[in-house]
C-alpha cells in the first residue's frame, strides 16, 4: 500500500524515513500541535515550498536543466487566481477559472520556451529562462490594470476558507476549527496529492528517461530518444506544477504580489533548498524546504534569545545577534553543503 | 567508391566529417557485409570512433553518403538512426550509472516490456547482469558495465550493432568472456561493426575488416588473410599481429 502510494520509491534509510513521517505527521497536525497564526502561516508556506521545490527538481535534479524561470510559472498560477478573485470576489469559479487560465499560461510558456532553447547548450537555455523572468516579473509590474502593478492585489477568498466560517460550533482537541485551517488543509493535501503525484512521475518510464538524459544526452539518444521532447515536456510538467503551487500559495495568503511571487530571491531560496536537501530525490525537495523555511522564520528568534541568555559573555552575543541572522543562514548553507555535497537525502541514502 | 555489394547492409561512400576546424574523415568508403561482423582497425586517431560517430548521426558528414539496408541516413537525427534497428556501444562503458542494472536495460527495450526469453539469452551470455539485477550501474566492475552496454544493445532484435573498442582498459579474462559473448551474438546473424585495438579479439571474432589511416580506410578484405599476412600487418598497423597474442 504505501510502496504503491510512494510508486516504489521508498526513502531507503531508516533516518530519512524516520524524517518523513515526522515532517508529514507534523504538517498533518500543524494546526493542532502548532496553535497560533505564525507557526500555521510557516506550516502553510512548507507546505507549497515542498511542492514548488520539488517541481524544480523534477528539472534540476532528474532532467539536468537549469532554469531561472520557476519563480515566474509560480507567479503565473498565483497571478492566475489572484486576477479572477480580484474580479469575481469569493467565487470558487473565480479559483476554478484562475487555475485553469494559470496552468495554461504557466505550461504553454513553458513549451514555447522549451522548443525554441533547449536545443542549444544548458548555459543558454539558463540565461533565456532568466530573461524571460525579468521581462515577465516587470511587465506584471507596469501593468497595474490587471495585476494590480508594485502594489499587487488582495482580495476575497470563499468564506469557507476565511477565519469568520466556522467548520464545527465546538474545539475541536482545543482549537477552534475556523475556515483558517480549512484552507490549510486544503493547502495540505493539495501539496500531498501534487508531491506523490511528483513521485508517480519521476518513477515512470518517462522518469527514467530524464534521469538517463540528465546523465548523458547523446547516450539517451543513440537509444533513440528524443531529448529535446524529453526535456521541454519536463519543463512544460515542471511549470504548470509550480504554477499549482502558486494557487496555493495565493489561497493561502489571500494576497498576491511581484515580490511574493516572482522575486529573484524566490528562486535563489528554490535553488538553496533544492541543494541542501539533494538533488534528483524528491525527498530532498522536502526536507530541503523543511529546514530552509524553519531556519527563515524562527533563525532570528532563537539568535535573538540566545544572544539575550549569553548577555554577560564577551563577543558571543554580539556574534549571534538577531541581526546577524542571514550571515548564520549562509554559514549553515555552506556547512551543510560541504558536510552533505550529495544534500542530506543524498547522504542518508548512502 | 565502393561498389553497392547485394548483401552490403551498410555503405559509406567517400564520407569526410569535420570537427569544428578538423578535418577527421578524409572520404571514407566502407561496406559492412550484412550477417557478419566487420572489424574496424587502426592506430589512435586514424578516425575509427569518427566513423562510428557519423554512422550513428551524433557526428553529420560534411560530404558523401551514408546508406543503411538501402536508405540514405546521411543527415538523419541519431533518435531516428537508433530506431532504423541500430544500436551503438560507445567506448568507455557507456552505461547510465545512476539507474539500476534493470533500468538500463528496459530503457534500450523501445518496442515494450523485455521478452523473457531474451532476457534468459543476455543472462546466459552475461551471468554478472543477473546477480547485479537490481543494483545501480555505477557500482558494477570496469567488466561489468562493458557487458551491460553490450546486453542493452543487444536487449532488442537489432539490424546493426555498432561496438567501439569494448575491450579497451579490460582484464584478460573479462576480455575471453567478451569473445565468447561476441561468438554467440553472432551466431543470431547480426550484424556487427566494431572497432578494436585488441588483435587477439579482433581476429578471434572477425569475419571482415577495414583498416583506416588519417581519415581513410586504406584496406579491405578478409580478416583471415590480414591475419595470415605479418608484412601486411606491419604495412597497415605498423605491428605484427604476433606480438598481440
Amino acid at each position: 500500500m504505501i510502496g504503491t502510494l510512494l510508486s516504489g520509491d521508498l526513502p531507503r534509510s531508516k533516518v530519512l524515513s524516520v524524517v518523513m513521517v515526522a515532517i508529514l505527521l507534523g504538517l498533518a497536525l500543524a494546526p493542532f500541535l502548532f496553535p497560533g497564526t505564525r507557526a500555521l502561516n510557516t506550516a502553510a508556506t512548507i507546505c507549497v515550498f515542498i511542492v514548488l521545490v520539488a517541481s524544480y527538481d523534477l528539472l534540476l535534479g532528474y532532467t539536468g536543466i537549469v532554469s531561472f524561470a520557476h519563480t515566474m510559472f509560480y507567479g503565473i498560477g498565483a497571478y492566475g487566481v489572484a486576477i479572477m478573485l480580484d474580479r469575481m470576489p469569493g467565487s470558487w469559479a473565480a479559483i476554478g477559472l484562475g487555475v485553469a487560465a494559470g496552468l495554461a499560461v504557466a505550461v504553454a510558456l513553458a513549451l514555447v520556451i522549451g522548443l525554441f532553447s533547449l536545443r542549444v547548450q544548458a548555459i543558454f537555455f539558463a540565461m533565456v529562462t532568466l530573461a524571460v523572468a525579468s521581462a515577465f516579473m516587470i511587465l506584471a509590474s507596469q501593468l497595474s490594470g490587471l495585476t494590480g502593478g508594485e502594489d499587487g492585489l488582495t482580495y476575497r477568498v470563499p468564506r469557507v476558507l476565511t477565519p469568520a466560517f466556522k467548520l464545527f460550533q465546538d474545539k475541536l482537541f482545543g482549537v477552534r476549527v475556523d475556515g483558517r485551517i480549512v484552507d490549510y488543509y486544503l493547502v495540505f493535501f493539495a501539496a500531498l496529492a501534487l508531491f506523490l503525484l511528483m513521485l508517480r512521475i519521476v518513477n515512470s518510464p518517462f522518469g527514467r528517461v530524464l534521469q538517463a538524459i540528465r546523465e548523458n544526452p547523446f547516450r539517451a539518444e543513440a537509444l533513440g530518444y528524443r531529448t529535446v521532447v524529453y526535456r521541454t515536456v519536463a519543463n512544460g510538467l515542471g511549470a504548470g506544477m509550480a504554477a499549482l503551487a502558486g494557487v496555493l500559495m495565493a489561497l493561502w495568503q489571500k494576497y498576491t504580489g511581484p515580490d511574493t511571487t516572482l522575486s529573484l530571491g524566490i528562486m535563489i531560496d528554490i535553488l538553496l533548498m533544492v541543494v541542501i536537501g539533494g538533488m534528483g530525490t524528491l525527498y530532498g525537495a522536502a526536507v530541503g524546504a523543511v529546514i530552509f523555511i524553519l531556519a527563515k522564520n524562527y533563525l532570528q528568534g532563537l539568535m535573538g534569545a540566545a544572544s539575550e541568555a549569553l548577555a554577560g559573555l564577551p563577543l558571543i552575543p554580539h556574534l549571534v545577534h538577531p541581526d546577524r541572522w542571514l550571515l548564520w543562514l549562509g554559514i549553515l548553507f555552506i556547512l551543510s553543503v560541504y558536510f552533505f555535497p550529495t544534500g542530506i537525502v543524498g547522504r542518508l541514502r548512502k | 567508391m565502393p561498389d553497392a555489394l547485394p548483401d552490403a547492409l551498410l555503405t559509406l561512400a567517400g564520407v569526410h566529417t569535420h570537427i569544428a576546424q578538423y578535418h577527421i574523415l578524409q572520404g571514407v568508403d566502407l561496406t559492412v557485409p550484412r550477417g557478419g561482423l566487420t572489424m574496424l582497425l587502426g592506430r589512435n586517431g586514424a578516425g575509427k570512433t569518427t566513423t562510428m560517430r557519423t554512422i550513428m548521426g551524433l557526428w553529420h558528414a560534411s560530404a558523401g553518403s551514408v546508406t543503411l539496408d538501402g536508405r540514405d541516413i546521411t543527415a538523419a537525427q541519431t533518435p531516428d538512426i537508433s530506431r532504423l534497428g541500430v544500436a551503438y556501444v560507445p567506448e568507455n562503458m557507456a552505461i547510465f550509472a545512476g539507474l539500476t542494472v534493470r533500468e538500463n536495460l528496459v530503457l534500450a527495450a523501445r518496442s515494450g516490456p523485455l521478452a523473457d526469453d531474451r532476457l534468459d539469452w543476455i543472462f546466459g551470455l552475461f551471468p554478472a547482469l543477473k546477480k547485479f539485477w537490481a543494483l545501480p550501474a555505477g557500482n558494477l566492475s570496469g567488466g561489468q558495465k562493458q557487458m551491460l552496454a553490450i546486453a542493452r544493445a543487444v536487449v532488442e532484435p537489432r539490424d546493426l550493432i555498432l561496438i567501439d573498442e569494448p575491450t579497451k582498459g579490460l582484464a584478460p579474462a573479462i576480455v575471453q568472456a567478451l569473445i565468447e559473448a561476441v561468438n554467440e551474438l553472432k551466431a543470431t546473424d547480426t550484424t556487427i561493426l566494431m572497432v578494436e585495438q585488441n588483435f587477439h579479439m579482433a581476429r578471434m571474432v572477425g569475419d571482415t575488416v577495414a583498416v583506416m589511416d588519417d581519415g581513410r580506410v586504406v584496406h579491405a578484405g578478409a580478416m583471415a588473410e590480414l591475419a595470415a599476412d605479418d608484412a601486411l600487418q606491419t604495412r597497415l598497423l605498423g605491428l605484427s599481429m604476433d606480438s598481440h597474442q
